[in-house]
C-alpha cells in the first residue's frame, strides 16, 4: 500500500499548491486546515505514522540494549570460565605477583602493572602531541598542508599492529637502545625510572609504539570536535582582543574539552587492548620493575601468548581470569575518566553552540 | 523456474560433498607444513577424502580431540596421566615425525660455540651470567670470549619448541627440574622473551651477548647459524634431520602408548634436544567408516609419507620405531 502511495504524493508535492488534484489528496484534503503548511500536508498526506515510529524507537532501543546484551554475555562468559582459579586463588589472584604454569601458581598483578604503565607512558606521550597537532590543523595550518597532513594522520590509524611491531623491534629499539636511553639514562638516571640493563626493549618502547599507534585516534576525533566550535566563538573571543594563544584557549579547547576527553578515552582503550605490538617489544617477563627501561608483560600480551598452548586447565582459568582483569580494570579507569570529566565540567557548563 | 534449477543443482553439489569423508584434525602448529603436504597428497589420491587440520597449536589439540569435537588431535607435547584420565576418548599417541631445539647466540665476533648440559642449564637458570665465564671457556678451548653480559632469550608464547627445550634441561639439571620444570611454558628465571622462533631469532639477531634456542627447522631454513651440544655419550654435536632421526632409534625401551621423551637420548650420534610431535588419535572411531580412513591414511604417513619429511627439513622416523608405530596404526578400529 505504502509502496504505491509514495511516488504520488512526491509528484504533487513538487508539482506545487496550485495543482491539488490526484487521487490520493482527496481525502487528505478534505480533513487538512487552509492555513496548514506545504510541508506539513505533505506529512498528514501519509497517513499515520505512529506505527512507523513506534517500530523505529523499538529498533533503536534494540540496538542500544544489544550493548548491555554484548558486555554481559562476555562478562559471564569470563566469570563463569574462570571459576578454577577464583576458587583457587581468590581475591589473591589480582595481587600476586607469581606466574609459574608448571607448578600452578597463578597472580595478575604484574600484568595490571604493565597495562597500566604502558598505557599511561602512551597517553603522556600521545595527548600533546596529537592535540598540538589538531590545534595547527584546525586553527593553523596554511590550506596546502592541512589536507595531506589530516590524510597521512589517518593513514597511521589503519596500519595493523603487526606491522608497528615488526617496526618496533627492527627500527625502535636499536634506536632507542643507542641513542635515546643511553641520554635519559645519563640525564634521569637519579631518579631510578631509567636505570638497569639498557635491552632498548621494554614499558618506555612499548609506551612509544603505543603512542604512535593511538595518536591517529585522538588526533583525528580532537580535530573533529575543534571543527565543530562554531566561528562566532572564536570570533568573539578575538573580539574581546584575545591573542591568537588566548583564542584557542578560551574559545576553542574550553568548547571541546568534553569532545577531547571522550577521544582521550578512546585512545586508552586502544592502549589497553593492544597485543601484537606491545608483546614483540616488551620483552615479555611477569615483572614488577620501577625503571621504565626494563622488561615486563601487559595483560592484553599474555592472552595472546599462551592461550593456545594452555593444555592444564588451571593455566587456562588463569589466562580467562586475566581476560576479566582486563575488563575491570578498564571498567575502572573509564569510571574515573567520566568522574574527572564530570569534575571538571561541572559549575561552568561547556558551551557547544 | 531456471532458478529453481540452479538450486536444485548446487544442492546436489552440496549433498555430494557432504557424502564424502571429511575428517577434521587440529592442534600442533610445529608439524603443520608437513601435516598440510601429507593431508593434500593424501586426499589427492583418494577422491572423496577431504582431510581438514587446524593448526590451532597443541593445547587446543588436546581440548578438541579430547571432547570429541574434531576426529583427531595433534600435540608437541604428550598428553599428562591427568588429561588422559579426563578424557571421554581414549586416545593414542601416534608420533609422526621429529623435530630439534638449538642454541642460537649473538656473541660479537665469536663463531661456533659448543655448550655443555650444565652450562646451558646454569645460563637459562642464571648462574652463569657473562660469556667470560670460565665453565663455557673450558668447552671452547681457543676461542676468546668478551666480558659481555649473557642475555637469555626465550619464547614467550607457549610452545612445543619451548616444552623440548625445558624437557632436556630437566633431565641434565636437578635444579631446572625442581625449579622451572618442564613445560610449554614455564616461569623463568631469567631472561627476555620474544614471540615465536621468529621472535627469538629476531631478538638474538638483535641483542649483543644474547642467547636464545630456536626450533631447528626455523634455523635450518633461514639459515641461522647455531651451537652444538654434548651429548650423553660425551660429542658435540651440531643438529641435524639425521642426528635427531639418531636420537629416537637409540630409546632403548620404547613404549606401547609411545609416551616417550627422547632428550638426552643415549646414542653416540644422537642429538641431544630433540623430541617427537605425535597425532592423538580415537582408538576405536565413533563412525566407523572415518575410522577406516583415519587408518588407511596413517598406514600411508608411515609407509611412504615418512621419505618426503627431509624436504622440509623435519627428521623422519627411524625404521625400528616407524614398524612399532604401524603395528599400533593396524590394531585401530
Amino acid at each position: 500500500m505504502t509502496e504505491t502511495r509514495i511516488p504520488k504524493t512526491q509528484v504533487e508535492f513538487q508539482a506545487g499548491p496550485e495543482s491539488e488534484n490526484g487521487a490520493g489528496s482527496e481525502a487528505t484534503a478534505a480533513n487538512v486546515p487552509p492555513a496548514i503548511s506545504e510541508v506539513r500536508r505533505f506529512l498528514l498526506s501519509r497517513g499515520n505514522s505512529s506505527l512507523a515510529d513506534g517500530g523505529f524507537r523499538w529498533l533503536m532501543v534494540i540496538c542500544a540494549l544489544s550493548i548491555f546484551a554484548i558486555v554481559v554475555l562476555i562478562g559471564t562468559v569470563l566469570v563463569r570460565s574462570s571459576e578454577l582459579t577464583r576458587a583457587k586463588f581468590g581475591f589473591k589472584f589480582f595481587f600476586d605477583q607469581m606466574w609459574d604454569p608448571v607448578n600452578g601458581n597463578f597472580g595478575a598483578l604484574p600484568f595490571i602493572y604493565g597495562t597500566l604503565v604502558t598505557s599511561l607512558l602512551a597517553l603522556l606521550i600521545a595527548v600533546p602531541l596529537a592535540l598540538g597537532l589538531a590545534i595547527f590543523l584546525t586553527e593553523m595550518s596554511p590550506k596546502f598542508l592541512r589536507g595531506p597532513l589530516a590524510f597521512i594522520t589517518e593513514l597511521l590509524a589503519a596500519i595493523p599492529s603487526i606491522i608497528y611491531g615488526l617496526w618496533a623491534v627492527f627500527v625502535l629499539v636499536p634506536l632507542m637502545r643507542d641513542h635515546v636511553n643511553p641520554i635519559l639514562i645519563r640525564f634521569f638516571g637519579w631518579t631510578t625510572l631509567f636505570s638497569g640493563d639498557n635491552l632498548g626493549l621494554g614499558f618506555l618502547t612499548s609506551g612509544v609504539i603505543l603512542a604512535v599507534m593511538i595518536l591517529p585516534i585522538i588526533s583525528s576525533l580532537t580535530r573533529e570536535v575543534m571543527t565543530a566550535v562554531p566561528h562566532s566563538q572564536r570570533e568573539a573571543v578575538l573580539a574581546l582582543g584575545a591573542t591568537r594563544w588566548e583564542m584557542i584557549r578560551v574559545g576553542v579547547l574550553r568548547n571541546a574539552r568534553i569532545g577531547i576527553v571522550g577521544s582521550i578515552i578512546l585512545g586508552l582503550g586502544r592502549a589497553f587492548g593492544e597485543t601484537m605490538a606491545v608483546t614483540m617489544v616488551i620483552g615479555n617477563t611477569p615483572e614488577i620493575h620501577k625503571s621504565l627501561l626494563a622488561t615486563g608483560n601487559t595483560m592484553a600480551s599474555v592472552i595472546a601468548n599462551e592461550f593456545s598452548e594452555a593444555a592444564d586447565d588451571l593455566h587456562l582459568s588463569a589466562l580467562i581470569e586475566i581476560g576479566l582483569a582486563l575488563f575491570i580494570v578498564t571498567i575502572i579507569i573509564n569510571a574515573i575518566a567520566r568522574l574527572l570529566v564530570w569534575a571538571v565540567t561541572s559549575g561552568a557548563p561547556a558551551r557547544v553552540n | 523456474m531456471k532458478k529453481a534449477g540452479l538450486l536444485i543443482l548446487v544442492l546436489m553439489i552440496f549433498v555430494g560433498t557432504v557424502q564424502a569423508q571429511k575428517i577434521t584434525g587440529a592442534g600442533a602448529t610445529f608439524p603443520y607444513p608437513m601435516y598440510s603436504k601429507w593431508f593434500s597428497e593424501y586426499s589427492a589420491a583418494h577422491p572423496g577424502v577431504e582431510i581438514n587440520y587446524q593448526s590451532i597449536g597443541s593445547g587446543g589439540g588436546i581440548r578438541q580431540v579430547t571432547a570429541g569435537t574434531v576426529d583427531f588431535g595433534a600435540s608437541d607435547g604428550p598428553m599428562t596421566d591427568e588429561q588422559i584420565a579426563q578424557s571421554k576418548i581414549k586416545l593414542i599417541h601416534i608420533p609422526t615425525v621429529m623435530g630439534a631445539d638449538v642454541p642460537a647466540y649473538n656473541i660479537p665476533g665469536v663463531q661456533d660455540v659448543k655448550f655443555s648440559p650444565d652450562v646451558l642449564a646454569d645460563i637459562f637458570l642464571g648462574k652463569i651470567t657473562n660469556w667470560n665465564d670460565p665453565r663455557i671457556a673450558k668447552d671452547n678451548a681457543g676461542v676468546h670470549f668478551p666480558d659481555q653480559k649473557i642475555i637469555v632469550i626465550h619464547r614467550s608464547d607457549g610452545s612445543g619448541t619451548t616444552y623440548i627445550w625445558t624437557d632436556y634441561l630437566s633431565k641434565v639439571s636437578k635444579e631446572w627440574a625442581n625449579g622451572p620444570g618442564k613445560g610449554t611454558a614455564v616461569s623463568w628465571p631469567t631472561g627476555i622473551g620474544g614471540k615465536g622462533n621468529e621472535g627469538v631469532a629476531g631478538l638474538v639477531r638483535l641483542t649483543p651477548g644474547a642467547l636464545g634456542y630456536i626450533e631447528l627447522i626455523y634455523a635450518l631454513q633461514n639459515k641461522i647459524s647455531y651451537g652444538s651440544v654434548k651429548n650423553p655419550a660425551g660429542n658435540f654435536l651440531l643438529a641435524t634431520t639425521d642426528g635427531v632421526t639418531e636420537a629416537a632409534a637409540s630409546v632403548k625401551q620404547m613404549p606401547d602408548d609411545f609416551r616417550v621423551s627422547i632428550t638426552n637420548a643415549p646414542g653416540a650420534k644422537a642429538y641431544p634436544i630433540s623430541s617427537f610431535t605425535w597425532l592423538l588419535v580415537p582408538v576405536k572411531s565413533q563412525d566407523p567408516a572415518k575410522g577406516k580412513v583415519i587408518k588407511d591414511m596413517l598406514s600411508w604417513i608411515i609407509k611412504s609419507g615418512e621419505s618426503e619429511a627431509t624436504s622440509l627439513s623435519y627428521a623422519p622416523l627411524p625404521a625400528n620405531v616407524a614398524e612399532k608405530v604401524l603395528k599400533a596404526v593396524y590394531a585401530l578400529q
